[in-house]
């Protein structure tokens, strides 16, 4: 592999797939049990946590079984809409990091314990980012479970808006009756129900974003363990 | 568990020949102007238990927004020292052959991805995982787990050290074997980058007839993922040496370093 310039330049033109082709990926397969999930990889808040909320749901397959070997992880804000930038998410010692793991259970279910993730920006949808992996998917999926509680956001979310309705409801997650965020995930449509909405980022068949992003808080800095020090 | 107890009684010849005829398609779509295939299909029959478990409709395109734009930061207080050698267990040594194994991470721009977390599983050298549904009837190491965390240097740099994995028998189809394999999990920059994949060994002969492996289309993409043996790795008297760099997708956001200097 050619060694990249010392000086690396910022990148004016956002790539995918740029000039090194990416190493493809493969399935978790059926062991990764034993090694990927750890001790509360599924709790980024203490019980007990003011706002704490459940995440959960069940994973499900194209005959409206459930997947009991498959691997969920969560990616968010904090309550504030901030990019956490703090490490911590193995050792779990009660810093928020917005980052989670959690395996499903026999029955396909699968829970976090959380907070709801704040706008990143000023009237933006909030929503969790998802990314599924499991035994018999080859790679990863990628998708979003929606905060259903504004739905003034909803309705402008370029996502959302460019899907259908039977669609879009797969990205919304559902305000159960004891508070909870439930966010059930189906690989493959049955006569039961839809398929959930997998996303890619690639650019190649899109024209290009035009507008960078924001960049996230200055206490949200990304980058090295102790980011702002 | 892998399949159905009607299909494990397909033959290997079954199975290639449906391999094979895939890889013609893919060939033929090729000289017809179809893109080549970076990655490998979820949708691949072959692979039995990917039936039911593949999307069905393309994936949505979507702009990446701010919280996609970022990935998970990991540190030494999450990664032991240790959990990079995977030789060294309470009580003993454990049985196989010793390699040290190190490479790059980096993005499509070749840019090195820095201190961020790299995560290995693997067989014994008798092909078994420490897993407790791993029926195979092979024994298993007491001084092995197969499990390591690591995080990558200032310039991508990742290593480990372990045993070379056995292949091992799966239910995917009569007499079905997995070339043998390093299992590992992968962050970048974006969580867009996320990728879990396996690192394989050179000239393997189960190549050619495992579904896994070759539900990557490309051949030259399939190479992505075979290691290349580095004897300036290899160590003198005690291990050798494989090199396996690894390219995650390109990355969205406008990039500068903000690690140096910058506050
Ligand atoms: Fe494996």
């Amino acid at each position: 592999m050619s060694e990249p310039a010392l000086n690396e330049p910022a990148l004016n033109e956002p790539t995918l797939n740029g000039p090194l082709p990416p190493t493809p990926g493969q399935t978790v397969g059926p062991f990764f049990g034993y090694a990927l999930p750890y001790a509360r990889g599924n709790e980024l808040v203490e019980p007990g946590t003011p706002g704490a909320v459940r995440l959960h749901g069940t994973v499900r397959d194209g005959a409206g079984n459930p997947v009991p070997d498959a691997l969920i992880e969560i990616w968010q804000a904090d309550a504030a809409g901030d990019v956490v930038g703090r490490s911590g998410s193995i050792l779990r010692d009660g810093t928020f990091t917005g980052w989670g793991r959690a395996e499903t259970d026999r029955e396909g279910g699968y829970w976090f314990r959380t907070v709801a993730p704040g706008s990143t920006e000023p009237g933006r949808a909030r929503f969790f980012a998802v990314t599924v992996f499991a035994r018999g998917l080859q790679d990863r999926l990628f998708t979003r479970a929606y905060l259903p509680d504004d739905p003034g956001s909803l309705g402008t979310d370029p996502l959302l808006t460019s899907l259908g309705a039977e669609r879009r409801a797969t990205l919304v997650t559902a305000r159960e009756p004891d508070g909870s965020l439930r966010f059930d995930i189906r690989l493959q449509s049955d006569s039961k129900g839809e398929e959930t909405v997998f996303l890619t980022y690639d650019r190649s068949t899109q024209p290009t974003r035009s507008t960078q992003p924001t960049r996230p808080a200055r206490s949200a800095r990304p980058g090295r363990d102790g980011a702002g020090a | 568990m892998d399949a159905a107890p009607d299909l494990a009684a397909e033959s290997q010849a079954q199975l290639s020949a449906e391999i094979e005829a895939g890889h013609r398609a893919y060939e033929e779509g090729l000289e017809q102007g179809l893109p080549e295939e970076l990655g490998p299909r979820r949708d691949w029959p072959p692979y039995r238990s990917s039936l039911l478990r593949h999307p069905t409709k393309d994936l949505h395109h979507a702009d990446p927004e701010t919280i996609e734009l970022f990935a998970p930061v990991f540190g030494e207080r999450d990664v032991g020292a240790l959990e990079a050698d995977l030789t060294v267990q309470p009580g003993g040594e454990p049985i196989g052959e010793r390699l040290v194994v190190r490479g790059r991470v980096v993005d499509g721009e070749g840019r090195p991805v820095r201190r961020q977390l790299v995560e290995v599983w693997q067989a014994n050298a008798a092909g078994r995982y420490l897993h407790k549904r791993d029926q195979h009837p092979a024994p298993v190491d007491p001084h092995f787990t197969g499990v390591g965390r690591m995080l990558t240097d200032d310039d991508g740099w990742y290593q480990l050290r372990t045993i070379k994995p056995g292949p091992y028998p799966w239910k995917n189809h009569f007499n079905a074997w997995r070339p043998a394999h390093i299992h590992f999990s992968l962050f970048g920059r974006e969580i867009t980058q996320r990728i879990v994949t396996q690192m394989y060994f050179p000239g393997d002969p189960l190549f050619a007839l495992d579904p896994i492996y070759q539900s990557i289309q490309d051949a030259r993409a399939r190479d992505r993922l075979v290691a290349t043996y580095d004897h300036d790795l290899s160590e003198h008297e005690w291990a050798t040496g494989y090199r396996w760099d690894i390219v995650l997708t390109g990355a969205h956001r406008t990039w500068t370093e903000p690690e140096d200097g910058d506050e």
